[in-house]
């Protein structure tokens, strides 16, 4: 084929390659990404109820909305239960999904796809849906939770209404919903590992755990990567579960930073506060990602 | 013999394992069918003495639970067809062809995926409304159909289609549409049901925006009826649960159903190239 | 070629809007006219049995009745504002309407009132009709009051030797802490005043009944550090500090079963209990419980309350004004008044009201009816629901100690001045 046919052709392929992603693009872009530019703008405003009313109202606030992010001291709350729910429900929930991953995927269990779909079930529910049921389960009084404690001679705990245990209650729902999830994509990370690996190995006298801590943990390091990636990325976005459950209380133990720009945003019409909220939400997840890819980087190596 | 206390131990750890996740579940379930207040009483027992059906009838018959569900199912039937689509098409042309500044729009979007969606929020529920598109469907569903993450889905498994095939339709005289739709798409079907079922039970749990977009209770997502129906009626413990089975049920039964391709995106997504 | 792609998505799209566009959610119906009422809680229910009387005597119009709870309708109602989809007509509570006054979401009503033969402005109360009047415009019609009165168990009291409520909050305190040594002499728990955290009423009740003066410098700065409001906040603490008030919130999760049980002897509520305890109370204590006015700081008798309630408004936006003030005339008669008090429990608004029967042989009411002789209004800003839900927080920090009185209304008032702020420079700038 001569060069310039070869380039007739390519250019009849780049427009047809754009006529592809035209739909989709174009969502994205008037969904997607005008949102996400106009939110910047109206963070450097202090657009809220009165300019509902009279649009004249709306003052240009440059960062003053941010400076007011870090002086206000319930963002500070929402912040620390945020990281309190990423740094201990995290790992939680990854070390579930791990620990039932290498069960279900041993040779020595039966009936592997019965429990996969168990485990899976909690993630297709709807969230609010099993809150409500949870919000039930950790009654003081009638929930079974306290029941089943009851059997072993524990005093009736206040799930929900104590400020101290209100977050661990939540973190709890969020790893018995989420944990299927993260433990299929390290099954199918344990099934790459190939066999002959674990052979050579115990050819060589290592027991169950030298294999494990030799050749798993080495091997599914990225696959754990990414998963606490998305783990993480997801449960910075904490809302529903506070919202259903305790309404970010008790005394706010539990009002995550995006159940508070709802508030300030939904609820009270702040919305240049609550996007200025937003945008400080997603350079702390950003934060993270990049460490993350750092990290991920580095094991590559 | 060790390999059978081994095994032993596993399988009950792991039938331990299930009871726990499906008790609440069951519960639901179980309370669902219980008489008003039956639940609270103690000593608290785990199955209905008298089981009810009123609690389902209330629902549907005064609570019109039914239009929830109509809500619902048109609003993720129609982003699922429309966004699988869409998605399909452009994952395909990330995959197969090579046009200046793939690779950066690709990494680009995949960047985005990063953006918690509640950044968009209100600036979109403004646009929404200059559009005159609050509390309506569309209102619900054009959001929806962004959706990087399905892009990404198809391009990893589209890039599994043999450039033979396509060389030898395009050799034939297939225009470019007529290659997507008739080599590309029959191969990618596996991946393209995983999307529709990903897509469907996605839109049919989310929960936020259609909680902002729509005012009116009769546009209400059983998600959002069912935390509207808390506000009211939270003592009514056994009423809340056969909503929540109502609003759980449906997914449950398509994800039984398509289980393999619901778990074979996951891991198709998951497993990092 | 790449023409037959494109037409596919044209004709793919064109397909899609039109049966998008069949789906989105109209008004219906062009005969007979439809009017939206959003009403919330146990009225959205209840006035639905209301309706079918109003559509007979006006065949033209419909009404189509949606019930929000009360939880999540502040909330709703301004997404609706903003979002342009709001009602014809829609029950507010009167604390709201200065905020939606403000925003001029809410049609006023003045020129519909002095025309008509139903309403006649000076049968309300004083006290309530005060509320909904914002900057000289009547922005809503009273449908019901709701002002708060004690709800008791009688015998209990009469054990601990009270056969009337008491007169002040001092004599409160004392019974409180009779009822608690003989509770527990006889190892029974016992809250004997129930004053929910999540709830602001009882602390502004007990500010007005110390002066008010919520608000300084032209409503536009939070005084609730001031000494007024400090003395009812430290009496308020004094209940849950002497644990005469439980004050975690899921202590009590059933107000009826405890009041039943002598859990909680007294319970500081309003007028749509009467139905509750009648209808939840276990039968054999339903000549044991009681209404009184409330207790005063001083010895002033009844104490002030607030002249709480919700009121009829019709939104500016609406193209079915006349229709809706036809509803918000029928609902505010005086024989729907009483009608509605017979379904509901909630009280007519309309002096003349109380003359029927059924409310003026009621042993229960009498105690709201002296009680609304004396209600002051509360200051009339946008921001007030924000400031009262924010003082629920503090109420609950101070009740399980974890502050003190003065720690919590030092950053209360910063709060609030905080939420002022734009009110403030509004008024600054001469726009209000």
């Amino acid at each position: 084929m001569s060069s310039r046919v070869r380039k007739v052709r390519h250019d009849n392929h780049t427009a047809a390659a754009w006529l592809f992603l035209a739909p989709a693009m174009t969502a994205i872009a008037v969904f997607f990404i005008v949102p996400v530019l106009s939110a910047l703008i109206m963070s450097l405003t202090d657009f809220d109820v009165y300019a509902l009313g009279d649009l004249s109202v709306v003052r240009f606030m440059g960062f003053h909305n941010y400076v007011r992010i870090f002086e206000t001291p319930l963002f500070w709350t929402a912040l620390k239960n945020t990281f309190y729910f990423v740094l201990v429900g995290g790992p939680l929930s990854v070390a579930a999904s791990l620990g039932t991953a290498l069960m279900v995927n041993s040779k020595l269990a039966r009936f592997k796809s019965f429990f996969r779909t168990v485990y899976f079930l909690p993630v297709v529910t709807s969230l609010v849906a099993v809150a409500v049921v949870w919000r039930y389960l950790y009654h003081p009084a009638h929930g079974l939770l306290n029941l089943f404690l009851s059997w072993f001679g524990v005093a009736p705990i206040d799930w929900l209404g104590n400020p101290a245990i209100a977050m661990p209650a939540i973190i709890v729902l969020a790893v018995w919903k989420n944990f299927g999830y993260n433990m299929l994509i390290f099954i199918a990370g344990l099934q790459n590992i190939p066999d002959d690996l674990y052979e050579a190995a115990r050819i060589d006298g290592a027991g169950a755990w030298r294999q494990f801590i030799d050749i798993t943990i080495p091997t599914l390091a990225p696959t754990t990567v990414f998963v606490v990636m998305i783990t993480i990325i997801g449960y910075f976005q904490l809302f529903a579960e506070p919202y259903v459950m305790t309404e970010g209380g008790p005394m706010n133990a539990t009002t995550s930073i995006v159940l508070m720009m709802y508030e300030q945003g939904f609820r009270w019409w702040n919305m240049g506060f609550a996007a200025a909220i937003a945008f400080v939400l997603f350079v702390l997840i950003l934060f993270f990602s990049i460490v993350q890819m750092l990290i991920q980087r580095r094991l590559q190596r | 013999m060790n390999n059978r206390a081994s095994t032993l131990a596993l399988n009950a750890g792991l039938f331990l394992l299930a009871v726990i996740t499906l008790t609440p579940v069951a519960w639901m379930v179980s309370a669902s069918f219980m008489l008003p207040g039956e639940a609270s009483t103690t000593p608290i027992h785990f199955f209905p003495m008298h089981p009810t059906l009123e609690h389902y009838e209330a629902l549907t018959e005064r609570l019109h639970v039914g239009r929830y569900f109509m809500n619902s199912f048109i609003i993720a039937s129609v982003v699922t067809l429309i966004s699988t689509f869409i998605n399909s098409m452009a994952g395909f042309a990330f995959a197969k062809y090579r046009f200046p500044g793939r690779n950066k729009l690709f990494r680009f979007l995949l960047s985005g995926m990063i953006v918690p969606a509640q950044v968009t929020m209100l600036p979109l529920f403004l646009m929404l409304k200059s559009m005159g598109l609050v509390n309506t469907y569309v209102g619900v569903i054009l959001p929806g159909l962004a959706s990087i993450f399905g892009i990404f889905l198809i391009r990893q498994f589209a890039g599994s289609v043999p450039d033979s095939l396509i060389e030898a339709a395009r050799l034939d005289g297939a225009s470019e549409f007529r290659v997507y739709r008739s080599v590309v798409l029959p191969l990618c079907r596996p991946i393209l049901y995983t999307l529709a079922l990903f897509t469907f039970m996605g839109t049919w749990n989310d929960f936020m925006w259609p909680l902002i977009v729509m005012t009116d209770n009769a546009n209400y997502t059983l998600p959002v009826a069912i935390a509207n129906l808390k506000g009211e009626h939270l003592l009514d413990l056994e009423l809340m649960m056969a909503g929540s089975v109502i609003t759980v049920l449906p997914v449950l039964i398509l994800f039984l159903a398509f289980q393999r391709h619901y778990i074979r995106g996951i891991m198709v997504g998951g497993v990092k190239e | 070629m790449t023409r037959a792609a494109i037409q596919y998505l044209r004709l793919f799209t064109l397909f899609l809007l039109a049966m998008l566009s069949g789906v989105r959610c109209r008004a219906s119906s062009d005969t007979p006219e439809t009017i939206k009422f959003w009403a919330m809680g146990n009225e959205g229910e209840m006035v639905r049995q209301l309706i079918p009387e109003f559509e007979r005597l006006n065949p033209k119009i419909h009404v189509n009745v949606q019930q929000i709870p009360w939880t999540a309708a502040h909330e709703k109602l301004l997404t609706a504002f903003a979002g342009e989809s709001t009602p014809d007509v829609c029950q507010l509570g009167n604390t709201w309407l200065p905020e939606f006054s403000v925003l001029h979401s809410i049609e006023p009503l003045d020129r519909f009132a002095a025309h008509s033969s139903g309403i006649r402005l000076n049968d309300f109360f004083e006290g309530v009709l005060k509320t909904n009047i914002i900057d000289s415009a009547l922005v809503g019609i009273p449908w019901y009051v709701d002002t708060r009165v004690v709800f008791y168990r009688r015998d209990l009291l009469a054990e601990a030797g009270y056969t009337t409520f008491p007169a002040t909050w001092n004599e409160v305190l004392r019974l409180c802490d009779l009822m608690q040594r003989n509770a527990r002499a006889k190892h029974i728990p016992r809250y004997p005043l129930f004053l929910p955290t999540g709830e602001w009423v009882p602390a502004i009740i007990l500010g007005m009944q110390s002066g008010g003066n919520f608000l300084r410098d032209g409503n536009t700065r939070g005084n609730f550090s001031g000494p007024q409001f400090h003395r009812a906040f430290d009496l308020l603490a004094q209940f849950y500090q002497k644990e005469y008030s439980p004050a975690g919130m899921q202590l009590i999760t059933n107000v009826y079963n405890s009041f039943s049980d002598g859990l909680i002897t007294m319970y500081i509520t309003g007028p749509w209990n009467i139905g509750e305890f009648t209808r939840r109370i276990s039968p054999n204590l339903q000549s044991q419980w009681m209404t009184a006015p409330l207790p005063s700081m001083d010895s002033t008798s009844p104490g002030i309350s607030l002249p709480l309630g919700t009121s009829l408004s019709i939104f500016r936006r609406s193209s079915h004004k006349e229709a809706g003030w036809k509803l918000i005339e029928f609902l505010t008669s005086r024989d729907q008044s009483v009608a509605f008090y017979k379904i509901t429990g909630n009280l007519p608004p309309r002096k003349s009201a109380w003359n029927d029967s059924s409310l003026s042989q009621n042993k229960y009411i009498q105690a709201f009816y002296k009680q609304l002789q004396r209600v002051d209004p509360l200051p009339q800003v946008a921001e007030w629901e924000q400031i009262v839900i924010k003082l629920q927080l503090y109420v609950e920090y101070v009740a399980t100690q974890t502050m003190t009185v003065d720690e919590a209304l030092h950053k209360f008032d910063g709060d609030v001045d905080q939420m002022l702020e734009k009110r403030r420079w509004l008024v600054e700038k001469n726009k209000h």
